[in-house]
């Protein structure tokens, strides 16, 4: 169990494209970069996305997460992921199954009924549909929700804690927890040094769930939103020889899956599918800035494709050997593509 | 009054709205067809003014930091974003007003918990998302409503003028820090209204000699247009 550290007392690993690392202050996040060069964050805000209550057929309790929309904006309809009794203290993979649910059960969910729309292929994932108007299951989700929460926080959290400073339209399931290192000092000192910054929005789903089976399927198709303007900020900083530095994996999986093979990329509604992973080639970032994770995260095999394992091993050797909080609230990692690693 | 659908792309949240200048401001407002979320604490009188206007009710007290959030979450999630944030929820402290000698502690308590933090709390909650829409090029706006008594020492409006008087100048800094980030920040003092408030303030007032607040809420949103000179509504109703 840890306490949530200040964000301002966060520590900031940083591996250069020659190999060269460094122990900084997170705050120091202000000082890198050149002009030209580009960050690009993710701005969604993050949903209240679990919801306890009771199986209405069975009486049993029931815990609700929601993973992933049917329809993205439309907050009647979700993929959605069902625990038992427990409570997030109990590690998700201790958590026991959710009562025996088939199609057309209702579940009651604080001012909420929700029913069983179909079950999916794993005992734990169904789909889900509130019933009710759109703005009525929005205050339901407002008052009853609560972020998904996490075995390691001691602290019950809250929506003040998982939305990040930049945090706008709420799409997301599990914070976009990399945007945890920006604060608007940071932002400001960039555009001072003539960095760029812009925003995609993109709805990061649920990270962990408990199923190893399930796991192995993660990230679920995750819909995106590109901006014409961070679009445009892309193709200037690529025509000027500048960098993009991507904040966060949900980042790097909506740029690249918005890729053109010149490594612009297109503007508008998309949706990120599937891994990137060793052998994938990045062709739109050149660096990425994460949380520290562990091999097996779907977050962590993302990484491989900026540095091959040797420098993976590396890396983690460092971190372990100066203490790097490895979880959502913790330290910070930016990592700059290696060369080794092929690119088109 | 100015009717039309010259808004309709614009979104914006009031608190404070279900009654005095809140209210005025929905209404006028709705009457041209802009994307409106409001805010106030009592369920009849949200539900109310939303089946009057069409605007989405939220039912929350920004005095009270376990509600922001879900106020935040609503309004974004029923908007899709948002430009602009009018900060009218108001508390006059001591009702009948009293002197400062003669106040509470919970009472100024209370005046600064809804004049001060609550525009505090919700402006920072939705502040990324009125930066993105100043990202958008949609322009970004926080409108703060004021008052003569956070500038002149007027006996009795102690509670209310020094939070007022807060809320100005937190106002005025946050206008400098954010001007950089496209967002734009007002404060506005409405007048004298004719006003439940200013009724609770002075009971023997002459409602002939004060302001209607339809006019004080068509004022504001003259100066609200004025300040988001690129808004697309702008745009439309050029070419109207």
């Amino acid at each position: 169990m840890i306490d949530r550290p200040h964000p301002r007392s966060a520590k900031l690993f940083t591996i250069d494209a020659d190999g060269r690392m460094r122990h900084l202050p997170r705050t120091e996040l202000a000082m890198l970069f050149s002009p030209g060069d580009v960050v690009i964050a993710n701005d969604a805000a993050t949903l209240p996305a679990s919801l306890r209550g009771r199986h209405v057929a069975s009486g049993q309790p029931i815990e609700v997460r929601l993973a992933a929309w049917v329809s993205v904006r439309d907050p009647t309809r979700f993929v959605a992921i069902a625990f038992g009794a427990g409570d997030h203290r109990t590690r998700t993979e201790h958590r026991p199954p959710p009562p025996l649910l088939s199609p057309g059960d209702h579940l009651s969910l604080g001012p909420l009924d929700a029913a069983v729309e179909h079950l999916l292929d794993h005992p734990r994932l169904l789909a889900l549909r509130f019933i009710g108007s759109r703005e009525a299951v929005l205050t339901g989700l407002a008052r009853h929700g609560r972020p998904i929460q996490y075995a390691h926080v001691r602290e019950p959290l809250a929506l003040w804690n998982v939305w990040t400073r930049i945090a706008a339209d709420p799409i997301a399931f599990e914070p976009p927890s990399a945007g945890f290192a920006l604060d608007w000092r940071t932002l400001a000192a960039w555009r001072q040094r003539g960095i760029g910054f812009a925003t995609l929005a993109h709805a990061a789903g649920l990270s962990s769930t408990g199923a190893v089976a399930l796991d192995q399927r993660l990230p679920f198709d995750e819909p995106y939103r590109l901006p014409e303007r961070t679009a445009a900020a892309i193709k200037r900083a690529k025509l000027e020889r500048g960098r993009i530095v991507a904040i966060g994996t949900t980042v790097v999986r909506a740029l690249e899956s918005a890729a053109n093979a010149d490594g612009s990329v297109r503007a508008g509604d998309g949706v990120a599918s599937g891994r990137i992973a060793h052998g994938a080639s990045l062709r739109v970032v050149d660096a990425i800035l994460s949380g520290v994770h562990q091999p097996g995260e779907s977050h962590y095999e993302l990484l491989r494709s900026f540095a091959d394992d040797a420098a993976l091993d590396r890396i983690a050797a460092a971190l372990a050997e100066h203490g790097y909080r490895a979880h959502e609230f913790g330290d910070s990692v930016l990592i700059e593509r290696q060369p080794r690693v092929p690119r088109q | 009054m100015q009717t039309g659908t010259d808004l309709e792309k614009l979104r914006v949240a009031v608190t404070g709205a279900t009654s005095g200048l809140g209210l005025a401001l929905v209404r006028l407002l709705a009457a041209r067809a802009a994307r409106i979320a409001f805010v106030a604490r009592t369920v009849s009188a949200v539900e109310r003014t939303a089946r009057e206007t069409g605007a989405h009710g939220i039912v929350g007290d920004v005095a009270r930091k376990d509600d922001i959030y879900p106020i935040a979450l609503q309004i974004t999630g029923n908007l899709g974003g948002l430009d602009v944030l009018i900060n009218s929820a108001s508390s006059l402290g001591p009702t009948p007003l009293a002197l400062l000698a003669d106040t509470e502690c919970e009472e100024l308590e209370r005046a600064v918990a809804v004049n001060l933090l609550g525009a505090f709390r919700l402006t920072k909650a939705l502040f990324g998302a009125l930066a993105a829409s100043a990202r958008d090029g949609r322009g970004a706006l926080v409108i703060n409503i004021s008052s003569d008594a956070a500038i002149n020492a007027y006996p009795g409006w102690g509670a209310y003028g020094a939070s007022k008087a807060a809320l100005r100048h937190l106002t005025a800094v946050w206008a400098e820090e954010a001007k950089a980030d496209g967002l734009r920040f007002l404060s506005m003092d409405p007048g004298d209204m004719d006003t439940p408030l200013h009724a609770l303030a002075v009971p023997d007032a002459d409602p002939s000699t004060l302001k209607r607040p339809e006019d004080s809420a068509a004022d504001i949103i003259e100066t609200m247009l004025a300040a988001l000179p690129s808004h697309p509504a702008r745009l439309v109703g050029a070419h109207a």
